[in-house]
């Protein structure tokens, strides 16, 4: 039943803004740290599990895929809420430094790519050398 | 008669937003077939139409969140809040590929740490600019170069001033908006179309709602990557910027 699905989703939600709540609570900071991550982790997680014991059901995953599918909608009506007047009544201050810092990140991403690609490749070596082939596989 | 009308859509303001933002979307994949031939994507010119509504009804009622504050358009406000946006965000999850997560683990981690940093130091570096030298105030414009939640998190944690703490707030806002905006426009430059750079992208963007409506207007199959990194972003701002960060600022000025 579709609702399976909703349901799934709404409970790996649930914990994983739970776990976000306590992790923040834990740090001292007033934010849920890692909420989103965490759910969409269990999610993936369930789902697997429950494919792999053939426990989900087609209709069951429409579910979950009807809110993926109407992400984007939602997302269009969160941008009609953003406070569009206060942040341009920040004045010119507000803009160059909300501009520039996007497009500095946007200019320093190849360059983030890149140091992590090094290191990735290195730990594929290592892992290559250290596994035998079998476990490669 | 109009009254009747009003009074109907009012009461179903969650169905009313459905209809509102179905019309919105079909006009914008309209023009972006036909004016652009799909070269600027549909999500986009909807995500600009969005913005655009919400800055209509910030200039007609006062209030915080745009288009949502006129009664009519209320249910716009719970379709695009925070509790389904992150419903759908998870949803997105649902056929993502997670050993690419843990392939990009450490660089995810390398951008979240140089986001946080470096939009903290341009946010100063600006602040200091426009004649700022006191290092509570810049430490809060700092924290609003990160997320318009840090600023503001951080402002109160040290004892800003509340017109510095709304101008932090603005410059965060200002940040979610243009990363709505520039993505599509930069996503092609920094071949933002694979799982690992969507990734490093949400740890150096950070902005929830910002990397979300980014990403919707590129490729849609990326969120929950860039979403995964970007969900660390605001926690880890809210624990840097009025501890070490803040130590820092004082120290050099």
């Amino acid at each position: 039943m579709i609702i399976f699905g909703v349901a799934l989703l709404s409970i790996c939600m649930l914990i994983g803004v739970i776990v976000g709540d306590a992790l923040g609570g834990l740090m001292g900071v007033e934010a849920n740290v890692g909420g989103v991550g965490v759910s969409m982790l269990l999610l993936v997680l369930a789902v697997d599990y429950l494919k792999k014991k053939n426990k989900l059901q087609v209709k069951s995953e429409e579910g979950i895929a009807f809110w993926g599918g109407i992400y984007i909608p939602i997302v269009v009506a969160m941008s009609a809420q953003q406070n569009v007047v206060a942040a341009l009544d920040g004045g010119g201050m507000a803009i160059l430094a909300g501009v520039l810092v996007v497009v500095v990140g946007f200019l320093s991403i190849p360059f983030i790519s890149r140091i992590g690609e090094k290191a990735k490749v290195k730990e594929q070596e290592i892992e290559l050398s250290i596994l035998p082939k079998e476990q490669i596989k | 008669m109009m009254n009747m009308i009003k009074e109907g859509l009012e009461n179903n303001g969650l169905i009313t937003a459905f209809a509102i933002i179905g019309i919105v979307m079909y006009i914008a994949y309209f023009l972006s077939d036909k004016l652009t031939k799909g070269r600027v994507h549909g999500s986009a010119i909807a995500i600009m139409f969005g913005l655009i509504l919400a800055y209509i009804g910030g200039v007609n009622t006062g209030g915080e969140k745009g288009i949502s504050d006129i009664q009519l358009f209320s249910g716009i406000g719970l379709m695009g809040g925070g509790m389904l946006r992150d419903f759908a965000i998870i949803a997105t999850a649902f056929g993502a590929n997670f050993s690419e997560v843990k392939k990009t683990g450490i660089s995810g981690i390398t951008a979240l740490f140089f986001g946080v940093f470096y939009s903290f130091v341009i946010g100063v570096i600006i602040a200091l600019c426009f004649g700022y030298r006191d290092p509570v105030a810049l430490t809060t414009i700092g924290g609003g170069a990160v997320t318009y939640i840090v600023g503001p998190v951080s402002g109160t944690a040290i004892g800003a001033s509340s017109d510095v703490i709304a101008l932090s707030i603005a410059v965060g806002l200002i940040k979610s908006i243009s990363v709505m905006i520039l993505t599509p426009i930069f996503a092609k430059k920094i071949k933002l179309n694979n799982p690992r750079t969507a990734m490093i992208y949400g740890g150096i963007m950070g902005t929830t709602s910002g990397v979300a409506a980014g990403l919707a207007a590129t490729d849609v199959k990326l969120v929950p990557y860039g979403a995964m990194t970007a969900t660390f972003y605001t926690g880890l701002g809210c624990l840097l910027v009025p501890s070490i960060l803040f130590l820092l600022t004082e120290i050099i000025f």
